[in-house]
């Protein structure tokens, strides 16, 4: 079986990196495949991004506030490449309130301040399936 | 046979301490700060062997300053209160400003927001979802004359958290005023300006490193003459303790900034004395209390002889090390929101004992939005009480002496000096930040730190440990698009209204000064006079210069 390919990415103008370079890390120590994209990416840079890389699992970082726009833009264009199996998480900074319409449109995890690292990778292991086996 | 050189504190150890270590061991084999720093059970005398008082202490308002910058400490003047704060339009900004200052708040602290920050208009395709999230949008002159309407800019004091961008938001401050009728010669407050730890940590950066560097120096050319009150740079420690550095990393990175900052000043052909006395520190006032107090005093101490001894600064303005804290926002959990009220009184009071200068204390819903009203006045209460029932402000540097803190304190500083060598080697911090040096340190404390909570190591009150279930939700300001809908509309009627031409102009010529080694303040003057937008005077330095792109590091 191959490794569980996995895009983090950091869209937005926020550069606060500290999480997204931390869950990069510990994927990595969990075995996964991690390509770490970098800051400032628009959802266009990590679509490509995901189909480039062939990736299993997409985690966007966000804390700015920005996951109103950014998540429903990102679910759309993978629907429109063929990606709608991949599994979308987000961690950051997300009000209760917004929650509810993030998972209706397709983000399976979402992760807050204070989520165990353990915890998102048995979430990562259970839900998602390296593409190539399905 | 009596052994001769056994200390005091080793026949403690064998008479005391073996007996009862024997009957009831520690709670763990080792004990260390929040950065992972070993601390012993007791420090005695002996630990401070070889500590001469007035060489390394010295009285308060004395060289090398250890004990603070004023020989009063807090009995002549308290730290400025200064809450930062913004958030949406420049309207709704302006309202909670008036709040602060009616509260008894006693400056002000502009917290823009990401396209503001990163010099986007916000019809930008990256402003999108960003406007007004994190703070306030100020898109051009305009807003800035909406966001001080009715608060005489002669008379308080401001912060402005503004860096790549910092020339063209201080020249819209400063054309403010003078529209008000403040004398920029009295005008007082502080820009960060510190482009070294965004690249180093917060990563808010536009141009290359080395242009950067050059609208800093412009800067410190242009107010040594112009506005000789205003703090040009607040070199910042703060964002680099928030992206995971220690205690240690935190100071030896930011006094090895500013000491980046005076050489560039210096090679620029400015003279120590004229611009060094007017820049300011800010520090993150974290957990660990007594290991944030030995850093603060260290701070002072090394920056004291930094610039008598490195630069031969012979004012003592030159000498003192001022600084501005801010609780740790890295700290707040929003488990058990209301426990952030107790850890920031702790930050807040270990930045007291410290000696700072200003303070900013968290709220403590900041962990999950932007503060209410209510919680940002509770934060300033918490400072209110501390200055005013606590008793710590009677006397200076109340910790003075104590062995543990004076063993902290010498650790530190030592510590900080082999961090100076080490990008010394390198050439300096521009090069060591091209080469990933700090920035490498900091992920990887980031890192074990992140480790050290998974395995309890550490314990976060509510978060992995004592956790408490089914919490009830509070109450938290939720920003919606509004503000991103008025600034849009704004901006169109703004384009609609000015003389585009003139601004066209402002820009050529900003354009053609970048290109010279002629100061950038007087053009971008003309260019905010002309209410050109901060993404049109960013993308006008951007056609000279390029962007920056780091390589990432995890």
């Amino acid at each position: 079986m191959r490794k569980l390919r996995v895009v983090i990415a950091k869209p937005g103008l926020d550069g606060h990196d500290r999480g997204a370079k931390v869950i990069a890390r510990a994927l990595r120590d969990a075995g996964m495949e991690v390509i770490y994209t970098g800051l400032r990416q628009t959802p266009e840079m990590i679509a490509a991004a995901a189909l480039q890389e062939d990736a299993d699992v997409i985690g966007l970082s966000i804390l700015s506030g920005a996951h109103n726009h950014i998540a429903p833009r990102l679910m759309e264009l993978l629907k429109q490449k063929g990606l709608d199996d991949v599994l979308v998480v987000i961690g950051g900074i997300i009000p209760d309130v917004d929650i509810p319409k993030l998972k209706e449109i397709g983000v399976k995890g979402i992760f807050l301040p204070g989520t165990p690292m353990q915890e998102i990778i048995e979430f990562i292991n259970t839900n998602a399936r390296a593409r190539s086996e399905v | 046979m009596k052994a001769v050189a056994e200390t005091e504190k080793q026949r403690w150890e064998r008479e005391t301490l073996e007996p009862t270590l024997k009957k009831s061991p520690e709670r763990a084999q080792s004990f260390t700060t929040i950065s992972g720093r070993p601390i012993e059970r007791l420090y005695t005398s002996e630990d401070l062997d070889g500590l001469d008082y007035k060489r390394d202490l010295a009285n308060p308002g004395e060289f090398p300053y250890t004990r603070g910058i004023h020989p009063t400490g807090y009995r002549g003047k308290l730290w400025t209160m200064r809450q930062f704060a913004g958030f949406g339009t420049p309207e709704e900004t302006n309202q909670r400003y008036k709040t602060l200052l009616k509260a008894g708040g006693t400056g002000l602290s502009v917290a823009f927001d990401l396209p503001t920050l990163m010099g986007r208009d916000p019809d930008h395709e990256l402003s999108l979802g960003e406007v007004g999230k994190c703070g306030v949008n100020i898109t051009s002159l305009a807003d800035m004359e909406t966001l001080f309407e009715g608060i005489p800019l002669g008379g308080i004091t401001t912060s402005m958290t503004i860096n790549s961008p910092a020339a063209m938001i201080f020249a819209m401050y400063l054309v403010v005023a003078e529209t008000q009728g403040a004398d920029w010669k009295t005008l007082s407050g502080t820009i960060q300006n510190d482009i070294l730890k965004e690249f180093i940590a917060q990563k808010e950066y536009i141009f290359p490193p080395r242009p950067s560097m050059r609208i800093i120096t412009d800067i410190f050319g242009f107010c040594a003459s112009q506005v000789p009150k205003w703090n040009t740079i607040s070199v910042s420690g703060y964002h680099i303790r928030e992206a995971g550095s220690t205690a240690l990393q935190e100071l030896a990175f930011t006094l090895r900034d500013g000491v980046e900052y005076v050489q560039w000043g210096v090679d620029a052909g400015l003279d120590v004395d004229d611009f060094v006395p007017r820049i300011s520190f800010f520090f993150n006032a974290h957990s660990d209390f007594f290991e944030e107090i030995a850093k603060y005093r260290a701070a002072r101490k090394i920056w004291a002889h930094v610039m008598r001894d490195r630069f031969g600064a012979k004012r003592d303005r030159s000498w003192k090390l001022r600084f501005h804290s801010q609780t740790a926002g890295v700290s707040l959990t929003a488990q058990q929101p209301y426990n952030n009220v107790v850890r920031t009184a702790l930050q807040a009071l270990s930045a007291v004992l410290g000696g700072t200068n200003s303070l900013h204390t968290n709220s403590l819903d900041e962990a999950l939005a932007l503060p209410t009203a209510e919680a940002a006045t509770l934060a300033l209460r918490t400072q209110q009480i501390i200055a005013h029932e606590s008793g710590v402000t009677n006397v200076a540097d109340p910790l003075g002496g104590s062995y543990f803190v004076e063993k902290l304190t010498r650790e530190m500083e030592d510590g900080a000096l082999a961090y100076f060598d080490q990008i010394d080697r390198m050439g300096g911090m521009v090069e060591a930040i091209e080469r990933g040096f700090p920035q490498k340190e900091i992920a990887e404390s980031a890192y074990r730190f992140q480790q050290a909570v998974e395995r309890k190591d550490k314990v976060i009150v509510g978060v992995n440990d004592f956790v408490q279930e089914d919490e009830p939700p509070i109450e938290i300001l939720y920003i919606d698009e509004s503000a991103a809908e008025k600034q849009l509309a704004r901006l169109d009627r703004l384009r609609q209204t000015r003389d585009n031409g003139a601004v066209a102009r402002s820009l050529d010529r900003l354009r053609a000064v970048a290109k010279t080694t002629d100061n950038l303040m007087p053009p971008i003057l003309d260019a905010v006079r002309a209410y050109a937008t901060i993404g049109e005077m960013c993308d006008a330095l951007r056609d000279v210069w390029g962007e920056y792109e780091e390589t990432p590091i995890i």
